[in-house]
């Protein structure tokens, strides 16, 4: 009997020991949360994408409470999002900037043609550490379909061997652009009309070669253009989405028709 | 000594690892081994509350346990020890060191009464170490599975690429490969014996 007594008055001493010791921890070194923290977490919608620049939604919502950083950064809430968070806060409200992802590459079936037959790991990234992919350009798009699995709006699809973005699905959270190992997809304003769809950087008759709807790095468009916005770096037309106007006139003047309106 | 302690660490790591050779924490081992940054992070977390464990269960045992006729009573003893002072921990991390806490905060309630922590403390006082063997062993079993974890971790990105069959897809084919992964551990069984000499 009295092993049973001594064991209860011992094991019970040191529970409630603890239980002391954690009551006495959770006052002393307890954390204080902003509850405008919260309240900002459940306007957010929880995509967690990173498309604000921060850590998830939770990060997101702590760096607006805490920080005062901008209401606008998150893309996929858009203007209603927007709005909540600023009654919250109690400041103006701003508009969302809307943005879009931008793929930069269209050499489909018709333009360029397979190097190999690969029928290895189904994943670009898998592919492209085979001699940088199937296709003849080492820098286009290889159409497994990355971009197409971690795409949450279902936006994207492969079409003759390359991904398009459905604009009005596409909510510019830029997850393809991160998982793309071609690094051909950017993440553009929506309100943007032209844009060059080649990313590759080698020579004109180089790229003639391999795809016929290849970026030869001519300087028509540079010369063409009466905003000054494009020049053309590494063999490849690039736009200065600040300076350009969205007129459309190199658009007309590019010789392989890789400027496209969007 | 030395050559003592070595022994203890080698074994712990690799002869008997705690995931694959004694089959302890297999929840953790194939719950969070997806990716290879949270099986690292789960692995360093593992490896503090073992040796946060043991530095305070071997006291309890030796110190009041013994003394007092109770060694029975250990296992109840020590559940709740370990559960409380991994909260504890917990609580003083979110407080003090808030980018610590935000790595390896979520796992630590995970671990609180995890059967690899408790088993490490009780094979302590069964293979009747001291203290200091106590803790170099507790270091070696927290290795051994940091080890296992990042090794399956990078199974299992492979895993993810693989096309088995429909009916092997998801958790059946990571139980195979976990018993492969095992079965290649049984391989370390001779080796201390074949260092130290025995």
């Amino acid at each position: 009997m009295d092993a049973i007594i001594t064991a209860v008055i011992v094991v019970c001493s040191i529970g409630i020991l603890c239980a002391v010791m954690l009551v006495v921890a959770a006052k002393f070194f307890a954390v204080e949360e902003d509850e405008r923290a919260k309240q900002i977490r459940e306007c957010l919608p929880g995509a967690n994408c990173g498309a604000c620049g921060y850590a998830g939604c939770d990060g997101y919502a702590k760096a607006l409470a805490e920080d005062g950083v901008k209401t606008n950064l998150c893309i996929p809430g858009g203007d209603g999002t927007a709005k909540n968070i600023s009654e919250i806060l109690g400041v103006e409200f701003e508009d969302v900037i809307e943005k879009v992802a931008v793929i930069h590459c269209h050499g489909d079936c018709e333009h360029t043609s397979n190097k190999m037959d690969y029928i290895g790991i189904q994943s670009c990234e898998a592919a492209k550490t085979l001699y940088g992919g199937k296709g003849k350009c080492s820098y286009g798009c290889i159409g497994l379909g990355d971009c197409v699995k971690v795409c949450t709006n279902d936006a994207i699809c492969i079409k003759n061997g390359i991904a398009h973005i459905d604009t009005r699905k596409c909510g510019g959270c830029g997850l393809c652009a991160k998982t793309c190992p071609q690094k051909l997809i950017s993440v553009e304003n929506a309100t943007e009309k032209v844009a060059v769809l080649c990313s590759n950087k080698e020579k004109g008759a180089v790229v003639r070669k391999k795809c016929t709807a290849g970026c030869i790095g001519c300087k028509k468009c540079e010369k063409n253009c009466p905003a000054g916005a494009i020049t053309v770096v590494d063999n490849l037309a690039h736009i200065d989405y600040e300076k350009c106007t969205s007129c459309g006139e190199c658009v007309k003047n590019c010789p392989v028709g890789c400027i496209v309106e969007l | 000594m030395m050559k003592s302690l070595i022994i203890i660490l080698m074994t712990s790591v690799l002869v008997n690892n705690y995931v694959l050779s004694r089959f302890l924490g297999i929840c953790p081992f194939l719950g969070v081994s997806k990716k290879l940054n949270q099986a690292a992070g789960m692995g360093a977390a593992v490896i503090f509350v073992m040796m946060l464990a043991t530095a305070v269960t071997w006291p309890i045992h030796n110190y009041i346990l013994v003394s007092g006729g109770l060694e029975y009573m250990r296992t109840i003893v020590f559940i709740l020890v370990i559960a409380s002072l991994v909260q504890l921990v917990e609580i003083i991390l979110k407080k003090y060191m808030p980018a610590l806490h935000a790595s390896l905060g979520i796992y630590l309630p995970l671990i609180t009464t995890n059967c690899a922590v408790l088993g490490v403390t009780l094979n302590n006082i069964n293979d009747s170490y001291n203290f200091i063997e106590s803790m170099v062993n507790s270091l070696g079993c927290g290795l051994g599975f940091l080890l296992a974890m990042v090794l399956f971790a990078g199974v299992r990105s492979r895993l993810e690429s693989a096309n088995p069959p429909e009916a092997f897809k998801g958790l059946p084919i990571t139980l195979v490969a976990a018993s492969i992964v095992a079965l290649s551990f049984t391989g370390f069984s001779g080796l201390v014996e074949g260092l130290f000499g025995g």
